[in-house]
């Protein structure tokens, strides 16, 4: 009998970063054998023994001596039962699943970032990929949208793209207090002010829904075409591997057409509640 | 095939010679699986012989309906399918995917070792024959496959019976997937029940089917068995009277998500997910952890899941389809529209359980033809062609 795709590898944690109250990211190294090299915007499922699995985006992945990198919101019983595990355990990793962020596609285009809470953490190993290919492409946005000042994830790495002389970082929150000092409003104000040439220009948005709906509208009113907009869709996932229905969105698996879309392929659904 | 048209290796054998068959089955390793009475219903169970066989007996099926009545033939397989499909044997309720155990710090998983029985299905109909074609293709022509699905498939041995006395919820011909079957068995059975003789016509459809059938007491068909099994499948079609429309359904289907039509069929539907449980292409299913009692071990457990579930589209923060109508639209929109760009053909083959067994009777045929229609009226009101 062959090998169950269902499977998953032994890994073990050997760093947890608290990024905000309720956010954390893991550094994972495999036991024995390891996955396949994750591509900028693909996913794991990640198990935690008695609890159950969770389908995760890569936020870092392992190239150059790097560990495997995810990150976790607390908000369902596997993501807040392994954000609490300590360095030395063990979770199971299969995958990686889904589509890829277009950075090849992005080849000799600007590029616009529009992260919102947690989809900063599937954008990351793109902006990384484009920052760390930077002669490639032409000029480079991150516009993000945090809740409050407090969650704002990756602080020290957007400080670092921040100060790089040829990357525009802009950051948004929806609400602060009287210590921030920057924007605060959704982060699709920031698409007018980001200043780009609809048509030598391709945008990837991932965040909740409606702020990605809000995105695409903004970067359609700018001119932007849909074939040249990427969103990141989320659903119910529970094998990752088309096999399960579960991320049943139209015609499409999320697990395997996405979570990575172009937007003019799903434009049609994109806007029905419920779908 | 012959120069007539005919598979020279047919054969005419009596129910001693299904006996036989039975008893060549089991002689070969192998666990005949078949149509038994229990419970006021048709079920699928582990069968010894034709003694076993609900004889004379036949089913009464309308849309909310089933019940089993007397047939003065004695035919043996002289009722349509009841509440089970083939699916709970290939692509089990219930399946243990592998053990996980904690070892200090350490996880181990250890995935099941042993190779499933061999299995013989006898009175398999021919929609439902297309129907494991459809699961075929779902759990094993992706890029990632169902293990367990595929190593009890390869173990299968397939023994079709072309149905003479349809349903009246039954609609395979709208979708070319019965009465007759025409391939994917290894071999098919039509009960001949002529001039007081109580016959099988036997078409082998595999090696193993005509090795099978040469080892069983028959004798040669000859033109006039081939020409009352023929009559049978055509009284068969003739009495079927439910259809899907097909014309433009997909297209129709897709194109209008808002559609009023889902508010009043989402107005009828209990969401109980009945029509999911039996239908014999339904395939969706979810994983769960079960513990052992020391907590150091788990097992992981595949289990049917079906949209029709609350939790089943959950993403943190709550369900996508909270309301029914959203639930019964993927439910109809993914069997009869998105299944096509899925993977190439319908997801329905018009086998009726989901009519008969919706404790409020809706008809997804008939909902579709209503959905057709209104929306073509819709388009005549609007001056679209
Ligand atoms: S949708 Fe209904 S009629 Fe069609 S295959 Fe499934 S159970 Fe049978
Ligand atoms: S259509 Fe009928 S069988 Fe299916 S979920 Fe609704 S009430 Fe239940
Ligand atoms: S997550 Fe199971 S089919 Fe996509």
């Amino acid at each position: 009998m062959t090998v169950s795709p269902y499977l998953p590898l032994p890994y073990r944690i050997i760093a947890v970063r608290q990024d905000t109250p309720d956010t954390a990211t893991i550094d994972l190294q495999p036991v024995r054998a390891a996955i396949p090299e994750p591509a900028p915007g693909q996913f794991t499922m990640l198990y935690m023994l008695g609890v159950g699995e969770a389908p995760i985006s890569v936020s870092g992945v392992p190239i150059e001596g790097a560990p495997l990198a995810q990150t976790l919101r607390g908000v369902g019983n596997v993501s807040k039962a392994i954000i609490r595990l300590q360095p030395g355990d063990e979770i199971g990793v299969r995958g990686p699943y889904g589509t890829t962020w277009p950075v090849a596609e992005a080849d000799g285009h600007d590029v616009l970032f529009i992260a919102g809470g947690l989809g900063l953490a599937p954008l990351r190993p793109a902006i990384r990929h484009v920052l760390a290919h930077r002669d490639r492409y032409g000029r480079v946005a991150v516009l993000y949208g945090a809740r409050t000042p407090a969650d704002i994830l990756y602080r020290d790495e957007l400080v670092l793209w921040r100060r790089m002389l040829d990357v525009q970082v802009e950051v948004t929150v929806d609400r602060a207090q009287r210590a921030w000092h920057g924007a605060v409003g959704v982060v699709t104000e920031l698409v007018s002010r980001a200043g780009f040439e609809p048509d030598r220009t391709l945008a990837m948005v991932c965040g909740p829904e409606v702020m990605m709906r809000f995105s695409v509208q903004a970067l359609q009113g700018a001119g932007l075409p849909s074939e040249r907009i990427y969103v990141s869709m989320e659903r119910s996932m529970k094998c990752g591997t088309g096999l399960c229905g579960h991320c049943q969105f139209g015609a499409e698996f999320v697990c395997k057409q996405g979570a990575v879309m172009r937007y003019d392929r799903i434009a049609s659904i994109f806007t029905v509640r419920e779908i | 095939m012959s120069a007539s048209g005919l598979p020279k290796t047919a054969a005419v054998l009596g129910p001693d010679g299904l006996q036989a068959l039975i008893a060549a089955l089991a002689a070969r390793g192998m666990e005949v699986i078949g149509p038994v009475e229990r419970d006021g219903a048709i079920v699928l169970d582990r069968i010894a012989g034709i003694a076993d066989l609900p004889a004379g007996r036949t089913d009464r099926q309308e849309a909310g309906s089933y019940r089993l009545a007397d047939r003065d033939d004695g035919a043996l397989f002289g009722y349509a399918v009841g509440p089970q499909s083939w699916k709970r044997f290939l692509h089990r309720p219930v399946e243990t995917l592998f053990r996980v155990r904690r070892i200090g710090q350490e996880l181990a998983f250890e995935p099941p070792r042993e190779t499933p029985p061999r299995t013989a299905f006898l009175g398999v109909r021919a929609c439902e024959l297309a129907a494991i074609a459809i699961q075929d293709r779902v759990l094993l022509g992706g890029a990632y496959v169902n293990t367990e699905y595929a190593a009890r498939r390869a173990q299968t041995f397939l023994v079709a019976v072309n149905c003479g006395d349809p349903a009246a919820t039954c609609f395979c011909t709208s979708h070319d997937t019965g009465p007759r079957a025409h391939s994917g068995y290894d071999v098919a059975l039509t009960e001949l029940l002529v001039d007081g003789r109580h016959e099988f016509l036997a078409e082998p459809g595999s090696d193993s089917g005509a090795a099978l059938l040469a080892y069983l007491p028959t004798r040669p068909a000859t033109a006039a068995d081939w020409a009352a099994a023929a009559a049978v499948a055509a009284r068969a079609a003739a009495n079927m009277h439910r259809r899907m429309p097909s014309e433009g359904l997909k297209e129709t289907l897709q194109a209008h998500p808002e559609h009023p039509r889902w508010e009043d069929v989402g107005q009828r539907c209990l969401a109980c997910a009945n029509c999911t449980m039996v239908c014999p292409t339904c395939f969706c299913t979810t994983i769960e952890d079960h513990s052992e009692l020391d907590g150091l071990g788990a097992e992981r457990v595949r289990r049917w899941d079906s949209c029709f579930a609350g939790d089943f589209s959950y993403v943190h923060g709550g369900a996508v389809r909270t309301q029914t109508r959203s639930r019964y639209r993927q439910w109809m929109t993914h069997k009869l529209a998105h299944w096509w760009d899925q993977y190439g053909t319908s997801g329905c083959v018009g086998c009726g359980r989901c009519i008969a067994w919706c404790p409020v009777g809706i008809d997804i045929a008939a909902e579709a033809a209503a959905f057709v229609e209104s929306s073509k009226r819709e388009e005549d009101a609007h001056g679209i062609a």
